[in-house]
């Protein structure tokens, strides 16, 4: 239990870090924007197995759910910026 | 290419700190002085099963009060950098598709009340004023995304945000009043432990911070969704 | 684990440290604070992680006599409760900042704002 627990953590770490070197990286920035949400949601798997759920139950909705919203509404209005 | 190698320096340096704090670091076997006292005392004083909602409603109920403020500040500036420059001209879009405007009529009303589910029961389950208010808020969204024209009536928004605030103060002086500080929570009666009306003002404290915190992400986004597309 | 989770918000500030100082374009900057804001949360919530207890909720299996000895510390939640929320703040108000800027110039290179270079 505690072995399948270790590995489990390990690959949503795995995960993350590569979520997260797509978000800074990555070649277009809806992607990087998608990523860096993706980097919230496995955290708020993460937190749910360190024995936080509150703090789960904040990052999905806050952290991953309305900033990905804000980036593609800013997104959306900055058409031709997105490459600079 | 200078540039570049000083970020690198930088990262090295706080990479370096940061790998000592890691190699320092031993887990503590038993809990602290401050979270042995909130673990002994919360269900006896409070009668609040979440522990940590009694901690950001009661116990630190004055910094809760502080970040609420800080999250309207926030608010208010994105509303404010964002309502100068042009006057608005609505022009027509394309709508928006059955399939939206169908699902959002069924699920925007489940929604909102799951949101109102969570913060009422911040005192039992994981959850409260925070997640409810960003579910509420999410609920606001989909409206949003419905019908892109539609304009939410900021007075409304602006007028729960208010109430909100000013019933929270009112009860965080109520405590001050009549029983051992600001925003204490036995104003009403503690009840028994895990039972929905227990835990004194929590659930009413808990609610009021999920409406403000609802209210004030739902005219961030309103505000944001309303600018001009460039 | 707690090393492991932690050992991941280390990287995962320096990542995004990374990305904000290398990126020119504002709206990928925000992106790498925003990740850099998650691996400090993760951090915060791994330093009150003890192996073998739960969750800081009383109920049915942890009643308030044992909590004690069986549940893990809820400081670091309440604090990273706060620093998400405030966290969204910053970064709307980041964003609001980002439009603003690109209505003036057209652009989010950052290279292309030079009135308080120096």
């Amino acid at each position: 239990m505690s072995m399948l627990m270790t590995a489990m953590t390990a690959l949503l770490c795995v995960a993350m870090l590569v979520a997260a070197l797509v978000a800074i990286r990555g070649r277009s920035l809806p992607i990087a924007i998608l990523a860096a949400g993706l980097v919230s949601l496995v955290a708020s798997v993460l937190f749910l197995i360190l024995a936080s759920p509150d703090v789960a139950m904040t990052e999905a909705a806050i952290g991953s759910g309305l900033t990905t919203f804000l980036f593609f509404f800013v997104l959306g209005r900055v058409r031709g910026g997105e490459n600079d | 290419m200078i540039k570049r190698f000083i970020a690198f320096l930088l990262l090295i340096a706080i990479g370096g700190i940061f790998a000592t704090l890691l190699i320092g670091y031993t887990p503590d076997a038993e809990l602290n002085l401050t979270a042995r006292y909130y673990a002994e005392r919360t269900a006896a004083d409070l009668g609040s099963a979440n522990i940590v909602t009694a901690i950001v409603v009661t116990y630190r109920g004055l910094d809760t009060l502080g970040e609420v403020t800080v999250l309207f500040l926030s608010a208010a500036i994105v509303g404010l950098v964002l309502a100068g420059g042009r006057q608005r001209t609505p022009r027509p879009r394309a709508p928006v598709g059955e399939l939206l405007t169908t699902g959002t009529r069924l699920l925007a009303p489940l929604i909102m009340l799951l949101g109102v589910y969570v913060f009422v029961n911040g005192h039992l389950t994981p959850g409260g004023g925070f997640q409810g208010g960003a579910i509420v808020a999410s609920g606001v969204l989909l409206l949003l995304l419905a019908d892109p024209l539609r304009h939410f009536s900021h007075g409304l928004i602006s007028a729960i945000e208010s109430l909100a605030g000013v019933f929270y103060v009112a009860i965080g002086l109520l405590g001050l009043l009549l029983a051992g500080g600001f925003l204490d929570n036995r104003i009403l009666p503690i009840g028994t432990l895990g039972d929905l009306f227990s835990a004194g003002a929590i659930p009413l404290i808990y609610s009021l911070i999920g409406l403000k915190v609802g209210a004030e992400f739902a005219s961030m986004l309103a505000s944001l969704s309303g600018t001009e597309e460039l | 684990m707690a090393h492991l989770a932690m050992a991941t918000g280390f990287l995962l500030i320096l990542v995004g440290f990374y990305g904000a100082l290398t990126n020119r374009n504002i709206l990928r900057m925000i992106v790498a604070f925003s990740i850099a804001d998650t691996g400090v949360n993760i951090v915060i919530v791994a330093v009150g992680y003890m192996r073998g207890r739960s969750a800081p909720i009383l109920d049915s299996t942890v009643s308030a006599a044992d909590a004690l000895a069986r549940i893990i510390d809820p400081v670091p939640q309440a604090l990273v409760l706060t620093a998400i929320v405030i966290g969204v703040g910053v970064t709307a108000l980041m964003l609001a900042y980002a439009y603003k800027l690109y209505e003036k110039k057209r652009s989010l290179d950052i290279a292309k704002f030079t009135e308080l270079k120096w």
